[in-house]
């Protein structure tokens, strides 16, 4: 029973997609891979909307400090087992901006993240890669949860403990 | 006779759900089809509900937990009353009963997106549940009886041609019941998202699932209901059943959201007016 529970995980995976800050040039190639010419669909990916109904977490555009918070309590908010895709320039590295003195870098600086697809703006080929890549941590993460290990941010960790 | 219920019983609560589930991935593969793409495997909505049985438990209260086994158990005991061919009034309150707790456990979230789906899903039941009642006194003019074995057996002709107008009523409700287009305002299969996710917001992991597999009862149910307007042929049935079901998935496909200000008057008017004259001729062939 678990192992089909963790293939269905693979077979499975429901996006959420979080902008944060992005030029909209990474979003508009994230929302091609839905069109009929790539449709995502035909693997199982829905995009959704709830960050609590979500298996991976798209993110896109350079972190700043205004947005850091809203980007750690979406990835709380997700129940496990999760995986965070880093999508374009600006989302794995903070890009051309990565300087700036309101930017704080790429997503892995908030939070922990499983893939990157580089580019500026990656091809939807590439989102697509980097999401499979992604499906495969999905996989041993899964076992990790059937286990009782859950990944959670120290802070998170300290919080629920606290309660 | 006590086994022979016993096995349709058993019958029913095992094989809704793999038909429900069946039913849904049909109708993802044929909405996929209709907007030009491949679409998921047929299994797909069995995979997403294996899945979700996997995820964490995070619930807000455990009212939520609560009203998802509520929702389930009336679900169920729908289909299992359709089965034993029981009263259609009490099938009716019970359903009421089901979609009561989905609200209950919305509103017992305080997040603004469940309450606001919670709302708009009693506006739905306010509009859904007064048409499936007219349907069902309807029913009763034309047989004599709201029990559906008295139906089954004394009624030698499909209801379909007695009751037309009635059969597009409960096609209104059809569509507001499995959550389609344009009424899919309180929240909206296929990824369609309606103020983050309606009603359901704030169900996740295992409870959203069980909630699913109650949605697939629901459509079985459903279907069961629209069967019993051809209940003299198993071909006529099968038949009315896949006309109806592909219009609902059209109709789906062709129509944007509409908001409850349009749909509580025009689906009352529509379903009033076609009520009444299907009733009115009733009557008059009765006098004759």
């Amino acid at each position: 029973m678990k192992g089909l529970i963790n293939w269905s995980r693979v077979k499975s995976p429901w996006l959420l997609h979080f902008d944060c800050g992005s030029c909209n040039g990474c979003d508009i190639e994230v929302l091609a891979c839905l069109t009929p010419l790539y449709d995502v669909e035909r693997f199982g990916i829905i995009n959704v909307g709830n960050p609590k109904h979500a298996d991976i977490l798209l993110v896109t555009g350079t972190v700043n400090h205004r947005n850091k918070v809203v980007l750690k309590n979406i990835y709380d908010q997700m129940p496990e087992p999760k995986v965070v895709v880093a999508i374009g320039a600006c989302g794995t590295s903070g890009g051309v901006f990565r300087d700036a003195y309101n930017v704080v870098g790429g997503a892995d600086k908030v939070i922990p993240v499983d893939a990157y697809v580089s580019g500026c703006a990656p091809k939807p080929e590439a989102i697509i890669d980097g999401v499979v890549i992604a499906l495969g941590k999905l996989a041993e993460k899964g076992k990790k949860v059937d286990q009782g290990i859950f990944e959670r941010l120290e802070q998170t960790q300290k919080e629920i403990k606290d309660r | 006779m006590n086994t022979n219920i016993l096995i349709v019983v058993m019958a029913a609560i095992v094989l809704s759900p793999i038909i429900g589930g069946l039913v849904a991935g049909i109708d993802r593969k044929v909405t996929a089809r209709l907007q030009g793409r491949y679409g998921p495997p047929l299994l797909q909505p069995f995979y997403d509900v294996l899945k979700l049985f996997g995820k964490e438990k995070m619930i807000v209260n455990y009212w939520q937990i609560f009203c998802a086994y509520m929702y389930l158990a009336a679900d169920v005991l729908t289909v299992v009353l359709l089965a034993m061919q029981s009263d259609l009034l009490l099938i009716f309150f019970v359903l009421a009963v089901g979609g009561v707790f989905l609200v209950v456990g919305a509103l017992a979230a305080q997040s603004p997106y469940s309450q606001i789906g919670a709302q708009r899903e009693l506006i739905q039941m306010l509009t859904y549940e007064p048409l499936l009642i007219l349907v069902f006194v309807g029913i009763y003019l034309e047989t004599g009886s709201f029990k559906i074995s008295d139906i089954i057996n004394n009624y030698h002709q499909p209801l379909l041609y007695s009751l037309p107008l009635l059969f597009v009523v409960m096609g209104y409700a059809l569509i507001i019941k499995l959550k389609k287009s344009p009424f899919d305002i309180a929240t909206s299969h296929h990824a369609h998202q309606e103020i983050v996710k309606g009603v359901l917001t704030e169900y996740s992991g295992p409870y959203l699932a069980i909630i699913e597999i109650s949605h697939w009862y629901e459509t079985v149910f459903l279907l069961g209901l629209c069967a019993l307007f051809w209940h003299t042929s198993l071909i006529g049935m099968t038949i009315l059943l896949v006309v109806t079901y592909f219009g609902e998935i059209l109709v789906d496909n062709i129509t944007a959201r509409l908001t409850w200000r349009w749909m509580l008057p025009h689906t009352w008017t529509g379903g009033l007016i076609m009520s009444f004259a299907n009733y009115v001729w009733i009557y008059e062939k009765i006098r004759k």
